[in-house]
């Protein structure tokens, strides 16, 4: 049951991803892979300030500067530049690489011999229980700060950006404005992500961000089909689905290496089960 | 209220592509009053309201709005005189957002969307009386999606949005091109009405000769970029259909 937990542990880290994708993806409506970068920036920036004993109530702050900066450069390539989102998104996750290899000066930075997030406070005195209870913690928070903001006035705006973008230009918001605040803060999100799975593992490492959008976009995608299915509506309950897609992902590639898999297979099976959820309900509406 | 003075617009300068859509325009529309744009396509009627809107910037002249030169305002910076209702009726609201959500962003026009809770008890009240006017039994529906609403309703829902904040303009793009005759009279109606009620200067672009003979105190016809017949209020009344017609024959 071990492997379990790990899987949620991983999921509920994975959070803030889903959470950014889900904000630039269906709430602006912009494909936004600048996720890998922006999630191995938080990674990087976590791990170097560690290890340069920095304070640790410092780290969160800047991780999350970093990354929505990240998102800003995407955006305004984006609206500024009239660059096509995905290739803004492609330009600065790759020009992130550099920075992160930079930033933590080589491949691989561990954390064995400092106190994370996790193991600051001991509330329960199994390390994986004490771990769950701050990974939660954490969640809470950042869909709490989501859903207020979503359900504000300038949430309202911003929902509209991508959903009629004409209609809400001529309700005076400055669209470009708006969706490089929301790239700022999906980015934000992703990079808080790599924060925590950076302390969740005990180590940073330049490759952990390849691929790791196609996890947020998975736990959208389940999100969004379920959404479907059962009709939301509410901001917070959408925002709880797109996690538990997030955790419900992770359950899925655990048990999948737990049936004996070879690892090697993993993206594979990643991307499979994300067609999956995505072909699913187009498939069963053609035979109704 | 409206002042276009020495309006002129080229599309893609100095291409082989290139349209001189408007051809100094000069237009002034009065407080309160209700003009009809009519003309074939490709005559500039639309780009003359973007250019009012701001959505375009005309290559010469000066676009004024209550008495203030806004030339160099985007649209987003305009939208405290105008409210716009587009020939696409998918355009004016946001469909995945609730009524209620669309509403209170109407109500925002002229203000900042600030990190506040602004739906309130008060405010769903205030949207419900607004939505009673239009006798379509939507006032309570305001949680549904706004995309799960008719393309008319939708279209009738704009225009009443356009009354949430204070407006003075009011930019009407083909608003019933797209709408069954029932559904388009209704918005033309709620158009008119709102017009009188809120004493707004109102620009009507329209194919529809019946709607350009019907409303409105006055008609301007445009061709190729210019303003070929201009009727005030007395003389738009002893105007027959038939004229109008005539005009495009």
């Amino acid at each position: 049951m071990d492997f379990l937990l790990t899987a949620i542990l991983q999921g509920l880290c994975f959070a803030g991803i889903a959470l950014g994708i889900y904000i630039s993806m269906k709430i602006f409506n912009i494909p936004d892979i600048t996720t890998d970068g922006s999630y191995m920036l938080g990674a990087a920036i976590t791990a170097t300030l560690f290890t340069h004993g920095m304070k640790f109530y410092f780290i969160l702050p800047l991780v999350i500067c970093a990354g929505a900066l990240a998102g800003v450069l995407t955006g305004w390539i984006h609206t500024k530049l009239k660059v096509n989102a995905l290739l803004a998104g492609i330009l600065v996750m790759n020009g992130l690489y550099s920075i992160n290899l930079t930033t933590m000066g080589r491949s691989n930075l561990p954390l064995r011999d400092y106190t994370t997030i996790f193991t600051r406070l001991k509330i329960l005195p199994d390390v994986n229980q004490n771990t769950l209870v701050f990974a939660i913690l954490a969640v809470a928070i950042m869909i709490t700060l989501i859903g207020y903001l979503l359900k504000t006035d300038f949430g309202i705006a911003m929902r509209a950006t991508g959903n009629s973008e004409t209609m809400i230009r001529s309700l005076g918001v400055n669209t470009d404005r708006m969706k490089i605040i929301g790239l700022a803060i999906a980015n934000a999100l992703t990079a808080t992500s790599g924060y925590l799975m950076t302390q969740l593992q005990s180590f940073a490492d330049i490759n952990m961000g390849i691929g790791v959008v196609i996890l947020g976009l998975g736990a959208v995608i389940i999100g969004e089909t379920m959404i479907n299915w059962f009709n939301i509506t509410s901001v917070w309950k959408t925002l709880l689905i797109v996690i538990f897609g997030a955790i419900l992902f992770q359950l899925v590639l655990a048990l999948t290496l737990s049936l004996g898999i070879n690892p090697n297979m993993l993206k594979i099976v990643t991307s499979c089960f994300v067609l999956l959820f995505v072909g699913i309900p187009r498939l069963t509406i053609k035979t109704a | 209220m409206i002042e276009l003075a020495g309006i002129s617009k080229t599309f893609n300068h100095g291409k082989p592509t290139e349209v001189n859509a408007l051809n100094g325009i000069d237009l002034y529309v009065e407080i309160g009053e209700f003009l009809v744009v009519v003309g074939s396509n490709g005559s500039g009627k639309s780009t003359l309201l973007n250019i009012i809107a701001g959505s375009i910037s005309p290559t010469q002249g000066t676009v004024a709005l209550d008495g203030r030169d806004v030339t160099d305002l985007a649209d987003y910076q305009r939208s405290r005189y105008i409210s716009r209702v587009f020939q696409n009726p998918l355009s004016g609201t946001a469909p995945d957002l609730s009524i209620l959500d669309n509403f209170r962003l109407a109500a925002l026009r002229t203000h900042p969307k600030s990190l506040k809770i602004g739906i309130d008890e008060g405010f769903k009240y205030k949207v419900m009386e607004k939505l009673s006017l239009l006798g379509m039994g939507l006032e309570t529906k305001i949680n549904q999606p706004m995309g799960t609403l008719s393309g008319g309703q939708r279209q009738a829902l704009t225009l009443l949005m356009s009354v949430m904040a204070n407006c003075k303009i009011l930019l009407l793009d083909e608003p019933t091109a797209a709408l069954d005759p029932r559904s388009a009279d209704i918005v033309m109606r709620t158009a008119d009405k709102l017009t009188h009620d809120f004493n707004l200067t109102t620009v009507l672009i329209t194919h529809n000769l019946k709607d350009a003979f019907t409303y409105g105190q006055r008609i301007i016809q445009m061709t190729e970029g210019r303003i070929i017949h201009d009727l005030k209020e007395d003389e738009k009344a002893k105007l027959e259909q038939a004229d109008i017609f005539k005009w495009f024959s």
